[in-house]
C-alpha cells in the first residue's frame, strides 16, 4: 500500500520493531495463524511458554487479556494490537483506531433470559424495568437506552448465566458464539444486539508515525484474513 | 495527615516545579522572540461569552453562580478568552496582532482513566494573517518551541477541516448520515465508517474515496497521490495544503511537517489547516491548532485567525521520554 517515507525528514523516523498486542484464550490460535498466513513468524510465541513478549524479525508480539488490548494500545505501549468488537465496544472511551474487521472470532451479544420463563417481560409491564446481569455494563446500559428501555444494571465478573438461574435478575446481556453454554443453562436468546469479530485498532500517534509499517501490517492482514 | 484534593488535580513540588518553570521560560522566550506578546486573562467568565460560536464539544464543563446569579464558566482553552479579549481591547489595533498565553485550562475527565481537569497550555495566536502565508508563520514558531523544548524527533501533522463536510456534500451525503460519517471519522473507526458510507447509500467508488483519504499521510508525495483519487472537494483541499507546504518549504520550516488527509480535531472552531503534534516517544498527542478564520465574527471581528496550543505536562513528560532515550543512546555508543 504505502511506499514512500512515512515522514519528511530522516530523524523523525521511530526506531525498533513494531509492538502487537495479541489477544490470549479464545481469540489467540485464530490470531495466531492469520498472523502467519499474513507473513509473521508466531512460531515463539506458540508452545507453553510463561513468557508474554516474543521477538520475530519483523515485530514485538505482547499477549495479554483482549479487554487489557485498548489500553496498552491507547497509551502507546503497544502500536498496533488485535481485539474483539466487543471489547471495543465496552471500552469506547478508549482513543483507538479501528483499522479493520479482520473476520474471525464471531460471535453475537444477545440479551437472553430463561427457557419459556416470562420473567423478562413481566418485569418489564409490571415493574417498568428489568433487572439485567452482565458483564458488559456499557454495552447493556447503551442497548436499553437506545431502545427506550428502563433496565436496572448488574456487573458480574463470572459466568453470568448463573444469575437468573438462581434469582440474580431477570435476563443477561452477554457474547454468545455457539449457544451451547446458553442452551446448557436452559437460557435462550431473546434479542440480538450486536455482531462481533476480531479487529485490527492502532494507536493513534503510531499511526501518523509509523504510517509505511502500520499499513503494511494493514494490507497483509487484509488480504490474509479474506483468503 | 492526608487531605484530599479532587481527582484530576494535583500538586506540582519542587522538582518538577524546576523543570517546568524552565520549559515554560524556554517557551515564552521563543514566542516573545516571534513578536508575540503574553497576555493573561481570568480564568471564569461570563459562561454566555465561553460558549459563543457552535462549539458543543469545548463548552466548559464547569459552571456556577456568582452572587448576582451570573452564570459563569471555567474556561476550557485560551482561544476562546483572547478572541474575547482582542474584540473587546484590541478591535482597532494594526494588524496582524501576535498574542501568547501559558495558562490553566478545565475540562470534563471520564473517571478513573488518570485524565486531568487542569492542565497548562502554552500557544500562540496569530489574527489577521490570513491564509498560507499566516499559517506557515504559526508553524515556523510551534517549530522553534519544540526545538526549544528539545523535541527534535516530533512530527507536525497538517491536515485540513473542511476536507470531509464538503467531500460529503459533493456525495450528497446529508443531514443523519452526515453526522454518522463525520463521527466515524473523527473517531477513526474505519470499519464502520465503510458501513456508514454504504448505509449513506453512495457507491462503492465514493467509498473508497473516502476510506482512502482518510488513510492519505506522508511527504510531499500525498499531495499528489491526493489529485489522482480527484474530485472538487480533494482538488480544494490540496491545493490548499499545498501552498501551506511550500510557504513552509520557502521558511524552511517544513522538515518535520507530516500531510495527513485523515486528521480531523474536534475543536468546532477550526475552519481550514488543522494540525497536531506528535513525538514518537509518546502515545498522546502533544497539542495542536489551526486556522479559526470565521470563528472571531462570533465577537463582532470579521478577521482571518490561527494558533496553536501546547499541553505543557504532555511536552514534558515527552521531553523525559526523550532525554532518557539519548541517554540510554549515549551508553550504548560507548
Amino acid at each position: 500500500m504505502s511506499s514512500g517515507p512515512g515522514v519528511i525528514g530522516g530523524p523523525t523516523h521511530p526506531e525498533g520493531p513494531l509492538t502487537l498486542a495479541v489477544p490470549r484464550g479464545a481469540l489467540f490460535e485464530e490470531t495466531l495463524d492469520l498472523l502467519d498466513a499474513a507473513g509473521v513468524d508466531t512460531a515463539p510465541a506458540r508452545g507453553d511458554s510463561r513468557s508474554l513478549i516474543f521477538h520475530t524479525d519483523e515485530m514485538t508480539l505482547v499477549t495479554m487479556r483482549p479487554s487489557d488490548v485498548p489500553t496498552y494500545v491507547e497509551a502507546g505501549a503497544a502500536d498496533v494490537g488485535i481485539t474483539g468488537k466487543d471489547v471495543l465496544l465496552e471500552q469506547s472511551d478508549r482513543v483507538v483506531y479501528e483499522l479493520l474487521d479482520l473476520g474471525y472470532g464471531k460471535c453475537r451479544m444477545v440479551l437472553a433470559g430463561r427457557r419459556g420463563d416470562e420473567r423478562l417481560g413481566e418485569s418489564q409491564r409490571r415493574l417498568g424495568m428489568m433487572r439485567i446481569a452482565t458483564k458488559y455494563p456499557r454495552i447493556a446500559e447503551r442497548y436499553f437506552e437506545d431502545t427506550g428501555r428502563q433496565i436496572e444494571l448488574i456487573e458480574v465478573k463470572g459466568s453470568v448465566e448463573l444469575a437468573p438461574l438462581i434469582g440474580l435478575g431477570d435476563g443477561i446481556v452477554d457474547l454468545v458464539a455457539t449457544g451451547r453454554t446458553l442452551a446448557e443453562n436452559d437460557l435462550e436468546v431473546r434479542e440480538e444486539i450486536v455482531d462481533c469479530t476480531a479487529r485490527l485498532v492502532a494507536n493513534r500517534v503510531a499511526h501518523k508515525l509509523r504510517a509505511a509499517e502500520v499499513d503494511d501490517l494493514t494490507a497483509r492482514l487484509r488480504v490474509a484474513s479474506r483468503a | 495527615m492526608i487531605h484530599p484534593i479532587p481527582p484530576g488535580t494535583r500538586d506540582v513540588l519542587p522538582d518538577e516545579m524546576r523543570e517546568l518553570r524552565r520549559l515554560n521560560r524556554r517557551l515564552i522566550e521563543v514566542f516573545e522572540g516571534a513578536g508575540y506578546g503574553e497576555v493573561a486573562t481570568p480564568a471564569i467568565e461570563y459562561d454566555e461569552v465561553l460558549s459563543r460560536g457552535n462549539r458543543p464539544s469545548s463548552a466548559s464543563p464547569y459552571r456556577f453562580f456568582d452572587e448576582n446569579g451570573d452564570l459563569l464558566a471555567l474556561r476550557s482553552d485560551m482561544t476562546v478568552p483572547i478572541a474575547r479579549l482582542v474584540a473587546t481591547r484590541f478591535a482597532d489595533a494594526p494588524l496582524p496582532l501576535r498574542l501568547c498565553y501559558l495558562a490553566s485550562a478545565y475540562r470534563a475527565v471520564l473517571p478513573q482513566r488518570g485524565e486531568m481537569r487542569e492542565y497548562v497550555q502554552a500557544g500562540i495566536e496569530l489574527i489577521g494573517a490570513p491564509g498560507a502565508e499566516g499559517t506557515a508563520e504559526v508553524i515556523g514558531v510551534l517549530e522553534a518551541a519544540l526545538d526549544a523544548a528539545g523535541l527534535d524527533r516530533a512530527v507536525i501533522g497538517l491536515g485540513h477541516a473542511d476536507l470531509y463536510r464538503s467531500l460529503l456534500t459533493e456525495f450528497g451525503v446529508e443531514g443523519e448520515a452526515r453526522d454518522t460519517v463525520l463521527g466515524r471519522l473523527a473517531t477513526h473507526d474505519l470499519v464502520g465508517l465503510e458501513a456508514a458510507l454504504a448505509d449513506a447509500g453512495i457507491g462503492d467508488p465514493a467509498i473508497q474515496t473516502c476510506v482512502a483519504l482518510s488513510q492519505l499521510r506522508g511527504g510531499a508525495d500525498v499531495l499528489e497521490r491526493a489529485r489522482e483519487i480527484g474530485g472538487d472537494a480533494v482538488e480544494r483541499t490540496t491545493a490548499r495544503l499545498q501552498a501551506t507546504y511550500e510557504a513552509l518549504v520557502a521558511a524552511g520550516t517544513a522538515d518535520r511537517v507530516q500531510i495527513d488527509f485523515g486528521l480531523l480535531r474536534d475543536l468546532g472552531y477550526y475552519s481550514g489547516t488543522i494540525f497536531e503534534v506528535y513525538d514518537p516517544a509518546v502515545g498522546h498527542v502533544l497539542g495542536g491548532g489551526g486556522r479559526y478564520d470565521g470563528f472571531l465574527a462570533n465577537f463582532g471581528l470579521d478577521l482571518p485567525a490561527a494558533g496553536f496550543s501546547l499541553y505543557l505536562e504532555r511536552v514534558h513528560v515527552a521531553q523525559m521520554e526523550e532525554e532518557s532515550r539519548r541517554r540510554e543512546r549515549a551508553a550504548a555508543d560507548v
